[in-house]
């Protein structure tokens, strides 16, 4: 199963497709991305990195249980809809604030929130069967 | 306002937040569930007295008018549905504390009833068919996770026949979304309300709402697709199959509730004629399926598909009379026959099985749980003074003012077979004498007694108080079907004073 060719491409592709990932959520916003599709491209990078190095290094790799990752990011879109609420406006109504050119507002949060219920859902799924197999 | 329509979801998906990721000891996971229970009752009572007093209150989620946005809508039904959710949820909670083994409260159990609480809340709030659908997926994966978790052959088993009927229930679902987006443009229920009459093609509309009522039927366990529920809910610990018995399948209902006096009026004959016989089928099916069994949670589980069987043939007769007897008889069922698992539960705890074979004497060996479960049982079949025999009441006299005396015949002839199942049990577990040899069972201590007992009898003294003064529900129900049959409020509280 372990590949040195594999290996050491899974190395640069893991990290670029982590990079796009955050790239697509950010992207998000006004044009095809978001949170969901940025967490299944970093989970698939995830993956690849479990089909070269194994489940184990890419537990290592995490740090944190994935199922963990997955129920921080609820808890993360849950604030972003009740900041909303908290200044009297509807549930998951929109904040905004800017700095110079760049704006930023609880929708991102929400987003990001999104990218990590899908990463860790996927992961916790994921190696859960490749440990189960290997 | 705005805050207490979404906090029948925001407080269990918080309270499942907390769960999941401190995992905390047994004792503080304990307060912490039951506490997460008690906020969504108080929030949902708040709902209630707002909704019975005001009228139907809407809210935009995000702050996008309606019919762009995801409108959430409480009206009586909704908020009636989201109350006894609460209440089942509680008393499921409180249960599952001596239920429960160390193994699965790691899995994370607790938190999966909480987001399981969050997704029906959800679904009973929603105003937007995609955004039902998407409450529905919530629903099915923390189901799906409650289902399996322990790991057991059969609880596979059942799972995998669950999950792949109700994949195909979604599917139908979103394709019906589909087509409806499709054919007017928005998927916002009021906004459907008012379009669809404007659309050219009645036929088209008349086939996208057969999709829906096939795909929601599944979920309801009508017949002929109700199979997957007997094969699947005997299967996890009885706290699990208390919660699914007394909340999932009446999401089917509610939706059906919801889709057939609001969106789906046009061809109201022939709907009407569909689902009656669709009911009439499930009643006789499921009963008659439950006399076949021997197993207590197999026959209970059949005796949820011929319930359901009921409830969407008051569905079906469309009156406001028989309106109210469906929105009655769902919140009479949903506790009811939440309490005859639990009380199964313990009678497996007792005699170590669930298979009447194995069980027997418990009548000399639990008084007190034997009484326990007249009550629902009673109910169950119909018997006055219960709160059964006021919800199968209105239903009979709606059919007998429809002139359908069929239905009226079928309406009682399977509350007969309901009482020939009760008796069995009855006979079975408590009456016959105890098989020998028989193994040696732990006795209750008084903790665990006190949290099994507690939810039986809670939920017992609430059927019993609807079967003495049924007439405060009765009038709520009541209100509820003239708001279901006459939308214009439902419809005035999201689109605002547009027509």
């Amino acid at each position: 199963m372990s590949s040195l060719i594999l290996a050491t491409i899974a190395r640069v592709a893991v990290a670029l497709m982590l990079l796009f990932s955050v790239f697509l959520l950010l992207r998000g916003h006004d044009a095809p991305g978001g949170g969901f599709l940025g967490g299944l491209v970093a989970a698939i990078g995830f993956i690849l990195y479990v089909l070269a190095e194994g489940p184990r290094e890419v537990r290592a790799a995490l740090r944190v249980d994935p199922r963990s990752i997955a129920f921080v990011g609820l808890a993360v879109a849950l604030v972003s809809g009740l900041a909303g609420l908290a200044t009297g406006a509807p549930f998951l109504t929109a904040l905004w604030t800017s700095f110079g050119d760049v704006k930023l507002g609880t929708p991102v949060l929400f987003d990001l929130g999104v990218y990590l219920v899908v990463v860790g859902g996927v992961l916790a799924m994921v190696l859960a069967l490749e440990e189960e197999v290997g | 306002m705005r805050g207490l329509l979404i906090a029948p979801v925001v407080i269990p998906l918080a309270t499942a937040v907390l769960l999941l990721v401190l995992r905390p000891s047994r004792r503080v996971e304990h307060a912490l569930s039951a506490l997460g229970c008690v906020a969504l009752l108080g929030a949902a009572l708040m709902l209630l007295v707002r909704v019975a007093g005001g009228g139907v209150a809407a809210m935009q989620l995000g702050d996008w008018a309606a019919p762009f946005g995801v409108s959430f809508v409480a009206d009586r039904l909704g908020a009636a549905m989201v109350t006894v959710t609460a209440v089942i949820g509680l008393a499921v909670s409180v249960f599952a504390m001596a239920e429960i083994d160390d193994r699965r409260r790691r899995f994370g159990f607790a938190g999966f009833v909480q987001i399981l609480l969050g997704g029906v809340c959800g679904a009973f709030l929603t105003g937007d068919v995609f955004n039902l659908y998407v409450w529905y997926e919530v629903m099915l994966i923390a189901s799906f996770a409650l289902l399996t978790l322990g790991g057991e052959r059969i609880q596979i088993d059942g799972a995998v026949k669950y999950v792949a009927l109700n994949m195909i229930s979604t599917l139908l679902f979103l394709s019906g979304c589909g087509l409806l987006y499709g054919l007017t443009g928005t998927l916002n229920m009021a906004d459907l309300h008012a379009k669809l009459p404007a659309v050219a093609n009645q036929g088209l509309v008349t086939a996208v709402a057969v999709v829906f009522a096939i795909g929601f039927g599944i979920k309801a366990a009508l017949f002929p697709l109700f199979f997957w529920l007997p094969a699947s809910y005997h299967t996890p610990p009885v706290a699990v199959s208390a919660l699914f018995a007394g909340l999932l399948t009446k999401v089917g209902v509610y939706s059906l509730i919801r889709f057939f006096t609001l969106i789906f009026t046009g061809d109201a004959a022939f709907t009407g004629a569909l689902l009656a016989a669709a009911a009439a089928f499930t009643m006789v099916t499921g009963v008659l399926g439950a006399a076949a069994q021997n197993e207590m949670r197999r026959i209970l589980g059949f005796h949820i598909v011929s319930q359901i069987g009921y409830m969407v043939m008051g569905l079906a007769i469309a009156t406001p009379l028989a309106l109210a007897g469906a929105v009655f008889y769902t919140l009479h069922h949903i506790v009811v026959k939440a309490n005859l698992f639990l009380v199964s539960g313990v009678v497996r705890r007792l005699s170590g099985s669930g298979d009447l074979a194995r069980t027997g004497g418990l009548y000399a060996q639990a008084p007190l749980l034997a009484a326990l479960f007249l009550v629902p049982a009673f109910s169950l079949a119909g018997f006055p003074p219960l709160s059964g025999f006021w919800a199968k009441l209105f239903l009979v006299k709606a059919a007998l003012e429809a002139q359908a005396p069929w239905i009226v015949a079928v309406l009682i002839g399977v509350g007969l077979l309901t009482v020939y199942s009760m008796t069995k049990i009855w006979a079975e577990v408590f009456w016959k004498a105890p098989p020998e040899p028989r193994a040696a069972l732990p006795p209750l201590r008084g903790g665990e007694r006190a949290l099994l007992f507690g939810p039986i009898v809670g939920l017992a003294a609430i059927t019993v108080a609807i079967g003495l003064w049924p007439a405060p529900l009765f009038d709520y129900a009541d209100a509820a079907a003239r708001e279901l049959a006459d939308p214009r409020d439902y419809v005035a509280a999201v689109l605002g004073s547009r027509p």
